[in-house]
């Protein structure tokens, strides 16, 4: 964090800013564990695609799936319109699959899972025992039993190590399996969903994701279901010159509610690696699902060697009348993010919130944003995007609001702030408006001074003035959104509540 | 990178039917500028930069007719001492025009600046273009360089007493004509330029502008009202320490209008304001392409952009504000806004920052939308009829960019024109 240190940070912007972005900055979980591994031979082509089909014992139109978009994939090009530069990548360089040799035979409970796995989530402190409560967390002694309840699925490289509270989850009718599982189990499921809301040929990335995915999570919440806890997935890249391709697919069915939750890490590396996840959510009628994510994929050190490409594709689409989908991202890591959780707006009076903090130091870049895509009557979408910028780093935000012809009244509301520290990063803002009909209100800001006018109104009056009425509004926002996030992410989270708006550009 | 065949095969069609003047010294010039537009071919409609507006029928080897308008209005500007200089299909007219003789100003036909030696103008003619090629390419205004068949190099020395007023008239049905001006004002000068007329059926017209340290350029532009004409027009320029820009544009009707603006602050402290109103009914497509690049300290820049929409209408913009290295103390808006008259027109915005330095306050806003039913209310509860009160209202909303106007009399004719279309229109 040298390089941060030396900056001359200029007035306005306050110490507590500087100090909370440098800490954010320093990678906690850059080690390694010592396992051994089985790879596949290096390279994609369709006999990969066959044997992490077979790996998985997944049925014959599981793999032909596969197959034809891999086919695709070799017709298409990489996409070159994001702010973003890094050397060519040499897709045939690389592991698209690695798994722990103890994996080999899937273990038959949490109890069978390899001692190195499971230290290895206990170390990231993310515990795969039911009966343990998050460890260091201020509160959880007293907090009510079923509030601290999170279930979870980890991802260890290509495969799921385990999944937690699967027993206590089938009793309320909920699924939460990895997706190689469901495949296997929930075949009609997974059939009737798969592919479409991100289709298979939906762009470069996604396409060889739907060709190379290894594993992922998969959770159905069935009719009238209030998931009785928060799910989560942890993903972790632990071996080196390895792909990460991993699936998620949510369905959230009629009046159901759920929270998900997705966390990631990786050692520290000299050399970049990839990832490249597609995940799908699907909301039927009166459904709401909430995802959150904190991303902290190591980033690269401060001279802009290794880190992971992280170029991922999610998307939800509110099917049903008066659903909801809130997306909430913490992006710290990566050395390049390329990520625009979106959501397809199609049932009347349905919901969309995109609420994200993407902070970027030393070389890393970031391009990341949303599309709202309004096609029902009466829709919301809201879209708050913070971005950090420092060091030598990039930091975009692009987005999409779209308001077709038969969207009437209509609302959208889209603010972007961002902050630079030091004269050496960049920040950009790159957003696409579409209003094809008159009763929908679309608005885009990008000043700080014009948060929602009723609550600074409300603060003004009580005597605050202005800098800490807005201060107080977007933190207390932000602590809602933080909140939202696993409580083993909450010292990362505390430190970026610290983040003040002070001296921000548009 | 070689283009796709469908590009090339595009850009060469509509290379055949044009034919490059004899004109002695910038014949470099033009033909760079040819290697440049064979470079990057002609826009399509795949490209990001014409992702809202479909170049087709701006790149087709003919013109599509335009009916003639019959004017039944008075021409506008009529009422001020100005300086005219007259264009008919593209073409100078010295008989319609006046005498090119004003104190603090010298005015000259492009082709004459290489018999005159004119030196400013042969160094200028092409560069601020072919500056403005990154990192947008903009191919129209290469082939404008390459092709154009007439225009003026219009050099401010002074202060000249009165405007300069460009007026483009349209006489033939199936005009195609491209013009490139050339504009130098020098330390200290001031001038205002003003421009009005359909032009032609097709209308392709490059201004390259060189404010000098310390000099201030006015520039007021109404596009006519024929509805079937298609234009695309570049204003590059380029600004010294301490120079001021300002620039407004009227859009009434027209069936395609594409007016990009390329600005780049070089010196310190200079002030660029680039706005505009739009007002279009039914077969009706606006683009306002603003380019604003702030390469110096403490510069200003405004973006006003306002459109009003009804029938089908549809209002695009594209504005950007670059902010590069080092440019510190940059103070950059940009605002873009649609008042959507009724649920048939679309507005389509890409609202751009790209900022790399810290001590600058940028901030862009964008917004779309109907007439405001509590302003609305509030009028007809004081008993104004509804027709009425949708005019207050309109011109209300458009208010912001036609204030970026400085001269009130000038304002005032636009805002004449601007209730001529809404009484027009009722």
């Amino acid at each position: 964090m040298a390089a941060l240190d030396q900056t001359q940070v200029k007035e306005g912007v306050d110490q507590e800013t500087v100090d909370a972005v440098r800490e954010a900055g320093t990678y906690k979980y850059g080690w390694e564990t010592e396992i051994e591994m089985e790879y596949a031979p290096k390279g994609v082509n369709p006999d990969i695609v066959r044997l992490i089909s077979d790996k998985n014992q997944e049925p014959e139109w599981m793999t032909e799936w596969r197959l034809s978009a891999f086919e695709r994939w070799t017709k298409m090009d990489e996409p070159k319109w994001a702010m973003v530069s890094y050397p060519e990548i040499d897709f045939q360089d690389q592991y698209y699959y690695a798994r722990p040799k103890s994996m080999e035979e899937k273990p038959k409970s949490l109890d069978d899972v390899d001692p190195k796995l499971l230290a290895t989530y206990e170390k990231l402190g993310i515990p795969l025992k039911e009966q343990k409560i998050l460890a260091g967390v201020e509160g959880a002694e007293t907090a009510p039993a079923e509030g601290r309840k999170v279930a979870v699925d980890a991802v260890f490289d290509s495969v799921s190590v385990g999944t937690t509270f699967q027993a206590e989850l089938k009793k309320a009718g909920v699924i939460f399996c990895s997706i190689s599982e469901a495949i296997r189990e929930h075949p009609e499921l997974v059939k009737k969903y798969l592919g479409t809301v991100v289709p298979a040929s939906d762009n470069f990335y996604a396409t060889l994701n739907s060709a190379v995915f290894s594993d992922g999570s998969f959770v159905y919440v069935p009719p009238g279901v209030r998931c009785p806890m928060e799910l989560s997935t942890y993903f972790r890249i632990n071996a080196e010159n390895t792909g990460q391709f991993e699936r998620t697919l949510i369905i959230a069915d009629k009046g159901s509610y759920v929270s998900y939750l997705e966390g990631c890490t990786a050692p520290q590396r000299d050399t970049t690696q990839l990832h490249a996840a597609v995940v799908e959510i699907i909301i039927e009628e009166d459904a709401e699902v909430k995802y959150s994510t904190v991303q902290n994929w190591y980033p690269g050190d401060e001279n802009g060697k290794g880190g992971i490409y992280n170029f991922v594709t999610k998307r939800a689409d509110c099917r049903g009348d008066r659903s909801k989908v809130m997306w909430t991202q913490v992006e710290t890591g990566s050395a390049v993010t390329w990520k625009y959780p979106s959501c397809i707006l199609r049932g009347d009076d349905s919901q969309g919130e995109f609420y994200s903090i993407a902070i970027a130091n030393n070389y890393q870049q970031a391009d990341t944003g949303t599309k709202m895509v309004h096609l029902g009557k009466n829709t919301k979408s809201r879209i708050v995007s913070k971005g950090i910028s420092a060091g030598k780093a990039q930091n975009t935000y692009r987005g999409l609001v779209s308001m077709h012809p038969k969207a009437k009244d209509s609302r959208n509301y889209t603010q972007c702030d961002s902050l630079l520290i030091g004269d050496k990063c960049g920040a950009h803002t790159v957003p696409y408006i579409e209003v094809r009909n008159n009763s929908s209100r679309v608005e885009h800001e990008a000043t700080t001074s014009k948060v929602d006018d009723d609550q600074l109104f409300y603060c003004r009056q009580r005597g605050m003035d202005e800098e800490e009425a807005v201060a107080l509004v977007v933190n207390g926002f932000c602590k809602d959104v933080l909140q939202a996030l696993p409580m083993e992410f909450a010292m990362e989270a505390q430190q970026l509540v610290a983040i003040s708006l002070e001296g921000s550009v548009g | 990178m070689a283009l796709p065949q469908a590009k090339q095969t595009a850009t060469e069609e509509r290379l055949a039917v044009l034919r490059m003047p004899d004109a002695g010294c910038t014949r470099k010039a033009r033909e760079a500028a040819l290697e440049r537009l064979r470079q990057m071919g002609l826009p399509g409609r795949r490209d990001e930069y014409w992702k809202y507006t479909r170049p087709d029928t701006l790149i087709s080897a003919d013109a599509l007719p335009a009916a003639l308008f019959v004017n039944d209005e008075s021409p506008m500007f009529d009422e001020f001492d100005r300086l005219k200089i007259v264009f008919i299909d593209g073409v100078f007219s010295p008989e319609e025009s006046d005498e090119l003789s004003l104190e603090g100003v010298s005015i000259d036909r492009l082709e004459d600046i290489c018999c005159k030696d004119i030196h400013w103008a042969k160094e200028l003619y092409g560069v601020l273009e072919a500056n403005g090629q990154n990192p947008v390419p903009r191919p129209l205004a290469a082939l404008n360089t390459a092709f154009a068949s007439d225009g003026v190099a219009i050099h401010v020395t002074g202060k000249p007493s009165k405007p300069i007023s460009l007026i483009y008239r349209h006489a033939s049905e199936t005009s195609d004509a491209i013009l490139h001006h050339v504009i130098r004002v020098e330390s200290g000068a001031e001038v205002t330029i003003l421009e009005n007329g359909p032009a032609a059926s097709r209308f392709n017209k490059c201004m390259e502008i060189d404010i000098a340290d310390g000099g201030t350029l006015h520039h007021v532009r109404a596009q006519g009202r024929d509805h079937q004409r298609r234009a695309a027009t570049h204003m590059f320029t380029r600004m010294g320490h301490e120079s001021v820009y300002k620039s407004f544009t009227l859009t009434v009707n027209g069936v395609l209008t594409r007016n990009e603006q390329v600005v780049e602050l070089t010196g310190d402290d200079a002030v660029a304001h680039v706005a505009g109103a739009c007002v279009g009914d039914g077969e009706f497509h606006h683009d306002d392409t603003v380019f604003v690049t702030h390469d110096a300290v403490n510069c200003e820049s405004r973006q006003v952009f306002k459109k009003v929409l009804r029938n089908g209408a549809t209002g695009v913009f594209q504005g950007k504000i670059l902010v590069k290295e080092g440019a510190q103390k940059t103070d950059g808006y940009q605002i873009s806004q649609s008042l959507l008259l009724d649920g048939d027109s679309q507005f389509l915005a890409k609202p751009e920052l790209e900022i790399y330095a810290d001590d600058v306050a940028c901030s862009h806003g964008s917004t779309s939308g109907a007439i405001d039913e509590t302003a609305m209310f509030y009028l007809r509860s004081r008993g104004i009829p509804t027709r009425e009160a949708t005019d207050m209202l309109t011109l209300a909303f458009l208010a912001e960019a036609v204030q970026e106007i400085e001269d009130e009399a000038l304002a005032d004719v636009i805002v004449a024109r601007l209730q001529d279309w809404l009484a027009r229109r009722r």
